[in-house]
């Protein structure tokens, strides 16, 4: 690393984690707890591809891969979960949940 | 001045994502996340990982994104209309990264940081070389993702 160092990435990482950790603990929509998952998962990444920088090594490429899979394949089925939770509910809020259901 | 793109793209990324969580609009928080998306994307380049920022690029901010908007469309998207002015915030701070992204592509950046880029040829041979296996993983984990997401997204009562 010659102009930026591998500290200075790893906060960026960590201050992006944080923000979506924020996210998903403070908002009460279940969307955007969704949302701060993907944040979550995109700083993760970051770190990831920082790391692989610092080596000029591919695994951390091949790591980001993996996350990216892991993304989608979390992303469609808790989209889903969530479309299936509107239409029974009629409302996003994770904590309307209970015996009412 | 590699650094100076970095720390550019970083403030972006930091300042589009907290948007992201305190948007009440979901479809504005989505235009923040996809900033912040092609924040990073710009972020992977200049680390010398031009393959993961085109995926960033196409996965995160096209597939995934485009997911987020069909649920939103579905759900309604109650408020858009209350803020025209919703647009203005993620203008500017794309401009910002379209402006990165013009002094990059005039060549002038010089190479990215780090120890050099790691080109997606080399990325290719290590996920099918010694990832092999995980990547299989990874196709079972897609299956399971379509085939869990087609059938929680079936319309109820069809099945009887």
């Amino acid at each position: 690393m010659t102009a930026v160092p591998l500290a200075h990435v790893l906060v960026l990482a960590g201050i992006l984690f944080v923000v979506g950790l924020v996210g998903v603990l403070a908002r009460r929509n279940l969307l955007f707890m969704l949302l701060g998952v993907e944040i979550m998962l995109n700083a993760a990444g970051l770190a990831f591809v920082a790391a692989g920088s610092r080596w000029a090594a591919a695994d951390g490429q091949v790591m980001f891969v993996f996350i990216l899979a892991m993304a989608a394949a979390e992303v469609a089925v808790g989209l889903a979960l969530v479309l299936l939770l509107y239409r029974r509910r009629g409302n996003l809020d994770p904590d309307a949940g209970g015996g009412d259901a | 001045m590699a650094g100076i793109l970095f720390y550019l793209s970083a403030a972006v990324a930091v300042a589009a994502t907290i948007m992201v969580i305190i948007q009440r609009n979901a479809v504005h928080a989505l235009l923040y996340l996809i900033v912040s998306l092609l924040a990073l994307a710009i972020i992977f380049w200049l680390l010398g990982a031009p393959f993961v920022a085109a995926l960033e690029v196409v996965v995160y901010a096209g597939a995934i994104i485009v997911l987020f908007v069909f649920v939103v469309m579905m759900i309604g998207p109650d408020t858009v209309a209350r803020a025209p002015r919703a647009w203005i915030g993620p203008v500017i701070l794309g401009t910002v990264l379209a402006m990165e992204l013009a002094y990059v592509l005039t060549g002038s950046a010089g190479h990215p940081v780090g120890e050099g880029a790691v080109q997606p040829r080399e990325v290719g041979l290590s996920l099918f070389g010694p990832y092999a296996v995980a990547a299989e993983l990874a196709a079972f984990l897609l299956l399971a993702g379509v085939v869990g997401a087609y059938h929680l997204g079936r319309r109820e009562g069809r099945e009887r």
